[in-house]
């Protein structure tokens, strides 16, 4: 107990928030086992999860880094479509689900991370407004890239081509008899076998949380935040700019390929027009809504905010309008100056809040 | 002569950029941030003419004002309820207010159109034979549209005292105060141009593309404000190059190159031009200071 104690508080908040995490798999697993939870609610786990890592990582980049990224939901793509390639091409080699689940994440996350630098080194040179643009810009290049993609496997290994120009279909491919399709252009990913499960799903967070803390705490994460607090004088510090905004980037980018990867092998089929601009911005406002910076926020705001809009299904037409004026109240309600005072008088602060102001 | 009639369909789809570029342009001047929603008030004005028209059998010009009229008042409501109480908010904060906004716009007309495609009757018919190139009369309507609200708006900028105490709101809004500017009424109004920009732009931009769904605003929405980010953003003639390049350059690729690939393209040439110039074509660009 002494040593609770001593800990810092945010090593405290750390710990608490893994524990949350496996607390909260504990009761999901014995309320599914109990068979509280129908069909509908089992369906929605995994992707919770995905959007929780999604949400972590993203906050990195925003909340961190500080800089507006608008395409992350680029990198879930590349992820996802990536991790069905790797899934499906490794379909008999790797009879044994979970091991080939692990593999095509990993692959997801590989080639996340890769997209991640190439887009990074450009973007990360411009400030603001404009760096989220390009990061849109390049959101929707990813997406119309991979709506160009067919790709084929069989015995001879993978067969991968651009339509470029819409004229390709199928047969281009040229497949072996006995190989199958993975992904059909503008149709995307079809007839992938649905290997994500919701305790992948729940490691995955528990990586990413292991990997965002670590970095948040280490000497490279102060330096993040150094560059986020006042560029100027983080460089007149002796910080490379470039290196450590690529760092927390790029380990934004590989976690959300892992993210993505979990989530194509939890659908038979998925088109890259799922992850348009839409999706990026449902990230964000996650983020946003959970507290810059602050990772259990995160965790938070993405699983209430994923089940919200699927938990007002009865309401059906109006769930989308509810949502946005959630939106739109929560966010006068914790920013305009006018409520703050309101809320304060209603809700006496503790000594410590007063300082954060 | 296949290159110049998909050069001017270029410009005509580049002139309905520019049009809601210059709004999206003006408020990121004088507002300092990025309305989401206005792609969304297009849409609301598509759909206010369109029911002006095949409902209460409007002519189109007086369809087009009262979409104007319309989207006016919701751009001034908008600003008044859901940005006005952030104005000293962060930024972020103001960019997810707006991105509520949107959603909001897009399901209440969901709501009340339904999801299911309307048609939209353009505003204006027929086409001019100009020097052996057919050219249709609503493309040129956009095009002279689009110069007139240019050259209108760069007077009005310049000249006017609302104009003068937009620039003034732009460029520092305390001493524009102290100067005895009405900063909230000047943002309002900055909005209600906007919005009515945007119900010209949504008019016309339906008349070229009869197709009308909940959906219509958002990657027009979206060029837009890349386009006025390409020409420098706050800058009305960047606005203006910024959107009609797009156009060309989106006109050209889908002619060209690949019909799928065609807003890569666009996005692309965005990209590049941001790297090489970081304000934008005709931005300023503003070194820091410690």
């Amino acid at each position: 107990m002494n040593k609770l104690n001593n800990m810092k508080k945010s090593t405290k908040v750390d710990f608490a928030t893994y524990l949350g995490v496996i607390i909260a798999f504990i009761v999901i697993t014995v309320l599914m086992n109990n068979g509280t939870l129908g069909r509908k609610q089992v369906g929605l786990l995994v992707p919770a999860c995905c959007y929780v890592v999604m949400a972590v990582s993203l906050n990195l980049t925003v909340g961190i880094l500080g800089e507006l990224s608008l395409g992350h939901a680029g990198f879930m793509s590349v992820g996802a479509f990536s991790g069905v390639i790797a899934a499906m091409s490794l379909a008999e080699a790797i009879p044994f689900e979970p091991l080939r689940l692990a593999i095509a994440m990993v692959a997801g996350a590989v080639c996340a991370g890769i997209a991640g630098v190439i887009v990074g080194v450009p973007v990360l040179r411009l400030r603001g407004d404009y760096l989220a643009i390009v990061t849109l810009a390049f959101g929707e290049i990813i997406k119309d890239l991979i709506n160009c993609l067919i790709v084929g496997h069989d015995s001879e290994g993978l067969h991968i081509i651009f339509n470029f120009k819409g004229l390709k279909t199928v047969d281009d491919l040229g497949l072996l008899p006995g190989g199958n399709v993975i992904i059909k252009g503008a149709q995307g990913a079809t007839g992938t076998d649905t290997i994500a499960s919701f305790t992948a799903g729940v490691v995955l967070i528990l990586i990413t949380l292991f990997v965002v803390l670590n970095l948040i705490h280490s000497r490279t994460g102060r330096a993040v935040m150094a560059i986020r607090d006042n560029r100027i004088a983080a460089e007149s510090v002796g910080i490379n700019i470039t290196k450590y905004k690529l760092i927390a980037f790029v380990t934004s980018a590989t976690l959300a390929g892992a993210a993505g990867a979990l989530y194509g092998l939890n659908y038979s089929s998925l088109q890259a027009t799922k992850f348009n601009f839409n999706t990026s911005i449902l990230v964000l406002v996650f983020v946003v809504l959970g507290g810059l910076g602050n990772i259990w926020g995160s965790i938070v705001a993405a699983i209430v905010l994923y089940v919200l809009p699927e938990a007002l299904r009865s309401v059906a037409d109006l769930r989308m309008l509810v949502y946005a004026i959630v939106l739109i109240l929560v966010m006068l309600a914790t920013n305009s100056p006018k409520m703050k005072a309101v809320l304060s008088r209603v809700i006496p602060r503790k000594k410590g809040d007063e300082v954060n102001e | 002569m296949e290159f110049l009639s998909y050069l001017i369909s270029g410009i005509s789809l580049g002139s309905v950029y520019a049009i809601i570029a210059l709004g999206y342009t003006m408020v990121y001047g004088i507002a300092k941030m990025l309305n989401f929603a206005h792609g969304d008030v297009i849409m609301i004005g598509g759909y206010i003419s369109f029911c002006a028209m095949s409902y209460l059998n409007f002519p189109g010009w007086l369809a087009l004002i009262l979409a104007m009229v319309v989207c006016t008042a919701l751009g001034v409501v908008i600003e008044g309820l859901a940005y006005r109480p952030l104005r000293e908010a962060t930024s972020l904060a103001v960019l997810i207010t707006a991105i509520g906004v949107s959603y909001f716009l897009q399901n209440s007309a969901l709501l009340i159109w339904g999801a299911t495609p309307k048609v939209f009757s353009p505003i204006v018919e027929g086409t001019q034979n100009i020097g052996g190139l057919s050219v249709s009369n609503i493309s040129l309507l956009t095009m002279a549209a689009c110069i007139v609200i240019m050259v209108v708006l760069t007077l009005f900028t310049s000249k006017t005292k609302m104009g003068k105490a937009m620039r003034a709101c732009s460029e520092d809004k305390g001493a524009a105060q102290l100067m005895g500017i009405n900063v909230n009424r000047t943002i309002s109004t900055t909005f209600a141009i906007g919005s009515a920009l945007a119900a010209v732009a949504g008019v016309l931009m339906c008349s070229a593309y009869p197709t009308l769904m909940p959906t219509t605003g958002s990657m027009p929405g979206i060029k837009a404000f890349t386009a006025a980010v390409f020409g420098g953003i706050g800058s009305i003639p960047g606005a203006f190059l910024g959107g009609i390049l797009l156009g060309i350059i989106e006109a050209l690729a889908k002619a060209y190159l690949s019909t799928q690939l065609s807003n890569s393209i666009v996005f692309a040439v965005l990209i590049i031009v941001l790297l090489v110039r970081p304000a934008g074509l005709l931005g300023k660009y503003v070194p820091e200071k410690v």
